[in-house]
């Protein structure tokens, strides 16, 4: 069992064709996720895979055909906002964006139109997510995990396969491991997640992994201190980082004196969150 | 991207944002020709990207042509906060009746623009948030719908602007509003806006960023970009798509990922050790990219070690040797380097350095703990 996607998804790939695209629909085929459909502009009616995935120029056209009810975005940051649009309007209800560098206003506009239209985003700037064994929809590599009861959620990408790693290496499995993305809007917050897991009968630990920038991560450790039962175990990326700079994530910026490390620890440790030093010392703040 | 206030006060001009008459110069003749030509009291401002100008002498009033050459003079030559001064715009000298503050940000909770003013203006709008947080007045724009007439007079009466000023105003924040969005900005003030002694509102101060993400769209405002506030090895590092940030450390750092790389200068922190920079190479970094983080780490003579970590999720970790081996062939570093390859082809990445006399660690743990000792000068 899992949050959000299982081996019941039945993916669409938006950007099917291009570079990014044709090499992780083969990693998730590769999985055995079950992706019923490409879309790729003026690409409809091939096929990819050995002729196994069909192609479509719309994705309306790909649900009403394929059933597909999840969506996973490889477009180039000019298109994207299109892709979700498209999406959206086309009645998929969970769409999962890994395109970087959509500029903040387009995604304020995205995220308004999509919560209108109650379609559940996760990210954009994001790895994906993945569960363990079952499915996984995005970049998150398949090998570095396995099923287990932990759930994972996390503003980072390479730094979660670190996690999952670590986890892995001493026999720890997990869930579902969401990567929500880097950006300053996403369509999936901490709190979001960690309702999921809450609920999940398969998750019995979570663990989070926050950065520098904005508030996110103390909205979520009062959630976590008031609400959930499952224990969380917690790590925040950017001690070092200086104020003021952006950290590779657009959203990963100290502003105006707030969104520093040093806050949002002080925040977990106040909400009895067990705050691990480094990636490594994860596995056995679990136990 | 920040822009110079005389770069957003070009935009407001644009977007019909009345500004005092002004020019820039880039010598004090030229600072004296435009206050003869204005013909009245100037203010020489320096142009700098960093605040506190104004505390540091960097804008001066000047009586007379004359003056003004002398203070610009004075201005050109100086420094603030380790920028040099190049550029000082010179606009007429305004009397002012009332300062005010108005400005557009990004909240990022509340999914949406801000719009922000203030009856007290001139200081910088975190210190009236932290000691008077009832002086600013909020109105969020949903970003569907853009800007309303009635947010603007919501934020007129919230600061007890004289109603005779509201149209103006009004008009002031709309024009603001289409600049925020037509440019893409992520922060877009006015600071202050006066109410002159002619009874006007102009825009004596302004700041605008660009949200980067944007600049792709926006050619003419990526070319205001000035690299002169940038280190060189932060310019270098955008032609190769990597990003790059210099710190006052020690131990050099490339990685694959952002999260990563700040867990990775965090863990030299942890471990004694303090991180020279922040370098993310990005998700199938090739070798060239390799190649050239390297020399840019390379290129600060603080770097007493180098800390390569890379978890190989699409990056391949054999690219990345190639990469690391092709750079060692052009720069000879003098300083040991740790190397830790994790994930898709880490071995045959391992196999293609075994040669190169690097130390190598299997965890994280061990790679920092490396690096610290290497750059005391530790043996191993």
């Amino acid at each position: 069992m899992s949050i959000l996607i299982n081996k019941n998804t039945r993916l669409l790939v938006q950007g099917i064709t291009g570079h990014e695209g044709l090499f992780h629909t083969q990693q998730m085929a590769d999985y055995n996720t079950n992706v019923v459909a490409g879309v790729s502009l003026g690409h409809g009616g091939e096929w990819v895979l050995g002729d196994k995935i069909p192609v479509f120029d719309s994705v309306k056209v790909a649900r009403e055909v394929t059933g597909a009810n999840v969506s996973v975005i490889f477009v180039p940051a000019r298109n994207a906002s299109d892709a979700m649009y498209e999406a959206a309007d086309a009645g998929i209800p969970l769409i999962v964006c890994i395109t970087e560098r959509i500029p903040v206003f387009d995604m304020m506009r995205v995220r308004e139109y999509l919560d209108q239209k109650k379609v559940r985003l996760v990210g954009p700037n994001c790895p994906g997510l993945i569960t363990a064994g079952e499915s996984k929809v995005g970049i998150i590599p398949g090998n570095i995990t396995m099923p287990g009861n932990v759930g994972v959620v996390s503003r980072s990408g390479t730094l979660t396969y670190e996690v999952l790693y670590a986890l892995k290496k001493v026999g720890m499995g997990t869930s579902t491991c969401i990567g929500i993305g880097g950006d300053p809007i996403i369509g999936t917050n901490f709190i979001d997640v960690l309702e999921m897991f809450e609920a999940d009968p398969h998750t019995d630990k979570v663990v989070m992994i926050g950065e520098i920038g904005g508030n996110d991560e103390e909205m979520a450790a009062e959630y976590i201190a008031n609400t959930m039962t499952k224990p969380v175990v917690g790590f925040i990326a950017g001690q070092t980082a200086p104020a003021g700079k952006r950290m590779g994530h657009a959203g990963a910026i100290i502003e105006g004196g707030s969104g520093s490390a040093a806050e949002k620890i002080k925040a977990f440790e106040a909400a009895g969150i067990r705050v691990a030093h480094h990636p490594e010392e994860i596995p056995e703040l679990l136990n | 991207m920040k822009l110079h206030e005389y770069q957003s006060k070009q935009i407001f001009t644009r977007y019909g944002i009345p500004i005092p008459r002004g020019r820039l110069a880039t010598t004090a003749v030229e600072a004296k020709q435009i206050a003869e030509e204005l013909a009245c009291r100037v203010v020489i401002k320096s142009q700098v990207l960093v605040g506190g100008r104004g505390k540091a002498g960097g804008v001066r009033l000047a009586k007379s042509p004359k003056e003004a050459e002398e203070l610009a003079t004075a201005i050109l030559g100086m420094e603030i906060k380790g920028l040099p001064v190049r550029k000082v715009l010179v606009d007429e000298a305004v009397t002012i009746n009332k300062e005010i503050y108005l400005g557009i940000t990004n909240d990022r909770a509340a999914l949406r623009p801000v719009m922000m003013a203030s009856s007290s203006g001139g200081v910088e709008i975190e210190e009236v948030a932290k000691n008077s947080p009832e002086k600013i007045i909020k109105v969020y724009i949903d970003p569907m719908l853009g800007f309303c007439d009635y947010q603007a007079r919501d934020l007129a009466s919230g600061i007890d602007l004289p109603k005779n000023h509201w149209r103006a105003f009004g008009n002031i924040a709309h024009s603001l509003w289409q600049a925020f969005t037509q440019c893409d900005a992520t922060l877009a003030e006015i600071n202050p806006l006066v109410i002159s002694g002619d009874n006007h509102l102009l825009a004596l101060d302004g700041k605008i960023v660009i949200d980067d993400n944007a600049l792709p769209r926006h050619p003419d405002l990526a070319d205001m970009r000035d690299l002169d506030v940038e280190a060189p090895a932060e310019i270098e590092a955008r032609k190769y798509d990597l990003s790059y940030i210099k710190l006052d450390g020690h131990i050099g750092c490339m990685v694959n990922g952002a999260g990563l790389a700040m867990a990775t200068m965090d863990i030299i922190k942890y471990f004694g050790g303090s991180p020279a920079n922040f370098l993310d190479i990005g998700g199938g970094a090739g070798a060239e990219k390799v190649a050239a983080a390297l020399r840019i780490i390379l290129s600060d003579s603080n770097v007493k070690a180098i800390l390569i970590n890379i978890f190989g999720g699409i990056t391949r970790c054999d690219e990345v040797a190639r990469g690391i081996l092709s750079a060692l062939a052009e720069v000879k570093p003098n300083v040991p380097m740790v190397v830790r390859l994790v994930g898709m082809n880490a071995e045959e990445g391992r196999r293609l350095l075994s040669d190169a006399h690097m130390l190598t660690a299997e965890t994280l743990v061990e790679a920092a703990q490396k690096a610290v000792a290497a750059a005391k000068g530790e043996a191993q």
